[in-house]
């Protein structure tokens, strides 16, 4: 008789084995897993790409005094494109975002602007509009000034937000692709007809984070070759840090899509609690756009988040080239995070 | 004598306000092949979930092949061969896949190509489950069960929702079993599956046992030993009853569905006396059927109700 151990090996191995069989037959499930992050890498990185700075448009308010003269003088200066428009266009211009700012000339020779201060191209064309007309106008710097431009990669929008889609994707794969296929083996009887076995519970549950390790070398691979040679987005960390960190994350996430799945009898009450639980992870843990930007008061809570964790673990690693040893708090929250979520899993799981 | 097999003493058990089992006693002796046969809510499924161990009985001792499931859960379940009512395997896994994982569960498994070929299913062995007929679907789910290679089998209407041939075939791997001299518990709703499998029944009703014996012993209970249908094509009231009842070896008169149901122990006198009474008045005779009887009678009888509702 072969003893418990080699059986559980045995058992955990063969569950392993299943559970990559059905992900990689579900054509549908791979197209999410892998493709979906590298398109929206491409997207993004299209979308915000580094350029020359923009032109900054305005609008001269049309038969003003002197109007004509302030828009020609606007024109001439480089990165300034002034036109002359009525109130009413003018307004309208500026609500669609086509022009950031609206020049007024009065009489008396001063003039007005017209801008939203909450608006970053509102409050950048105040400052290219007023230096252009005052130096129009005769004034001249005292302080001389030179200019040297540099391009760092790590500084631009891709570089900030590949990590980001890294552990979103984690976290998308790793919830819906341990709870899916749970709640529907539940919901086939299948989970009973398992548990008619000697099957080791808890190997049937370690067998969900184990496969996600198989799929994360693709997922991971995948979504990093694609930064890396279409927007040479910087790996500067260690291989081995960034590898412990997907790792981490996964078998984070993966526990958490147990935890998620421990209940619900049907796939409608199980995508419920997965909205419920990864929705406010995607929005507070700065996968776009950075979390500090969010209240302090939330900060506690924020950095609590297992995402938050790996999302500025992954920043760390790739654009800073932080060491393992430096990243060690947030890989204590994603442990943290693993350990609690698989526990309560195994407490709480209907089997039945 | 060897000890029982599987022995129940005083089963209960409640869903909310449902009994759904009530003081149920029961002996199943090794090698035996038992039927427990009654509508569906009878309270079968629950009593066979609560010997595989998935369902806790509020009240009552069950002893599973000489172990309980309070001490022995871990070495019982190597020793059970499983069929559960209505499981789906994976569709995107095949026959030997599912099989292989099921074995690993396992400290002796049987031979992976011995059992596909105990269940007919060689020539889809590399095919999908989700590809599998109804019946073929079942024999995976039985051979499920044989690769633990058990001493004790306990299926669940395992051919529920069968077509006539694929449930032939499925009562030949359970003869196959039971030649092997391994004990089986097999419930069902299908009256000819108990008669033809089963060494003994148990005719379980409302959460009880009402009546076991081998499905002969059964069957001579009845006083009646055939059962006469007709239909007359006038309605026939209340007024035909007492004259039917008179008849020469009558034992009982049901009505069902606007036909006459007399169950007889002498139907050689009954059908000709039927056939004078008709005629005499003036009654015209336009079915006339005659069988010998079987557990479903011995069921109606019991209860006054079929055993398949559907």
């Amino acid at each position: 008789m072969s003893n418990p151990r080699r059986l559980r090996e045995r058992a955990l191995a063969q569950l392993t084995l299943v559970r990559a069989r059905e992900f990689l037959r579900e054509p549908e499930a791979v197209f999410w897993t892998f493709l979906f992050p590298i398109l929206m890498a491409a997207g993004l990185g299209l979308a915000f790409r580094s350029r020359p700075a923009e032109l900054t448009r305005v609008a001269v308010l049309q038969g003003a005094p002197g109007a004509d003269s302030l828009r020609a003088g606007l024109e001439r200066t480089p990165g300034i494109e002034a036109a002359l428009l009525d109130d009413s266009a003018a307004t309208r211009a500026m609500r669609t975002g086509r022009i950031a700012l609206v020049v007024l000339p009065s009489r008396d020779g001063r003039v007005t602007y017209r801008y939203d201060e909450t608006r970053p191209e509102g409050l950048l064309a105040r400052r290219v509009i007023d230096d252009a007309l005052q130096r129009a106008a005769g004034r001249r710097d005292p302080v001389g000034v030179e200019e040297d431009r540099v391009r760092e990669a790590g500084s631009r929008y891709i570089d900030f937000v590949v990590p980001g889609l890294l552990g979103m994707s984690l976290l998308g794969s790793g919830v819906w692709g341990t709870g899916f296929p749970i709640v529907d083996a539940r919901r086939k009887r299948l989970l009973k007809r398992l548990t008619a076995t000697p099957m080791p519970r808890s190997a049937f549950l370690i067998s969900f984070l184990f496969s996600r390790l198989g799929v994360l070398v693709l997922e991971v691979g995948a979504l990093l070759l694609f930064a890396r040679l279409v927007f040479g987005v910087p790996m500067r960390g260690s291989l081995i840090g960034l590898v412990l960190i997907c790792v981490l994350g996964a078998l984070a996430f993966g526990a958490m899509g147990l935890l998620v799945a421990a209940r619900p009898r049907t796939i409608e009450g199980a995508s419920g609690l997965m909205n419920l639980a990864m929705v406010p992870i995607w929005v507070l843990s700065g996968i776009f756009f950075s979390a500090s930007r969010f209240p302090a008061a939330v900060q506690p809570v924020i950095q609590a988040l297992p995402l938050t964790a790996v999302n500025d673990a992954l920043r760390a690693n790739m654009i800073e080239g932080a060491s393992l040893a430096a990243l060690a708090p947030e890989l204590a929250i994603v442990a943290a995070w693993l350990v609690v979520s698989f526990a309560i899993a195994l407490k709480i799981f209907r089997w039945q | 004598m060897l000890p029982a097999a599987l022995r129940l003493r005083g089963l209960r058990k409640t869903y909310k306000d449902v009994v759904a089992v009530n003081g149920l006693d029961l002996e199943v002796a090794p090698g035996e092949c038992f039927g427990l046969l009654g509508p569906n809510g009878a309270g079968k499924t629950t009593t066979i979930e609560i010997c595989e161990g998935l369902t806790l009985p509020d009240a009552g001792d069950v002893t599973v092949l000489g172990q309980s499931w309070a001490r022995d859960a871990r070495a019982l379940r190597q020793r059970l061969g499983i069929s559960l009512q209505e499981t789906r395997f994976s569709e995107k896994l095949t026959v030997e896949e599912t099989l292989g994982l099921f074995r690993s569960f396992y400290h002796r498994p049987r031979p992976l190509d011995d059992v596909i070929a105990a269940v007919q299913l060689g020539e889809k062995r590399r095919a999908r489950v989700g590809q599998l007929s109804g019946g073929q679907q079942q024999r995976l789910a039985l051979a499920c069960a044989l690769v633990a290679d058990p001493e004790l089998f306990f299926l669940d209407e395992p051919t529920t929702g069968l077509d006539p041939q694929s449930r032939r075939q499925l009562w030949e791997l359970i003869e196959g079993v039971k030649r092997a001299g391994r004990t089986v518990v097999i419930t069902t709703h299908y009256m000819e599956e108990a008669e033809r499998l089963c060494d003994r029944v148990a005719i379980v009703d409302h959460g009880r046992i009402i009546a076991q014996g081998t499905p002969r012993e059964l069957v001579r209970s009845l006083a009646a030993q055939h059962v006469i249908a007709f239909h007359t094509g006038a309605a026939t009231g209340a007024e035909l009853e007492p004259l039917l009842a008179g008849l020469e070896g009558v034992c009982g008169i049901r009505q069902r569905e606007g036909s006459w149901l007399l169950e007889s122990r002498q139907a050689h006198r009954t059908v000709p006396a039927l056939l004078a009474l008709l005629a005499g008045r003036g009654l015209p005779l336009e079915e006339l059927s005659m069988h010998s009887a079987t557990l479903d009678d011995v069921f109606v009888h019991l209860t006054g109700r079929q055993l398949r509702d559907e």
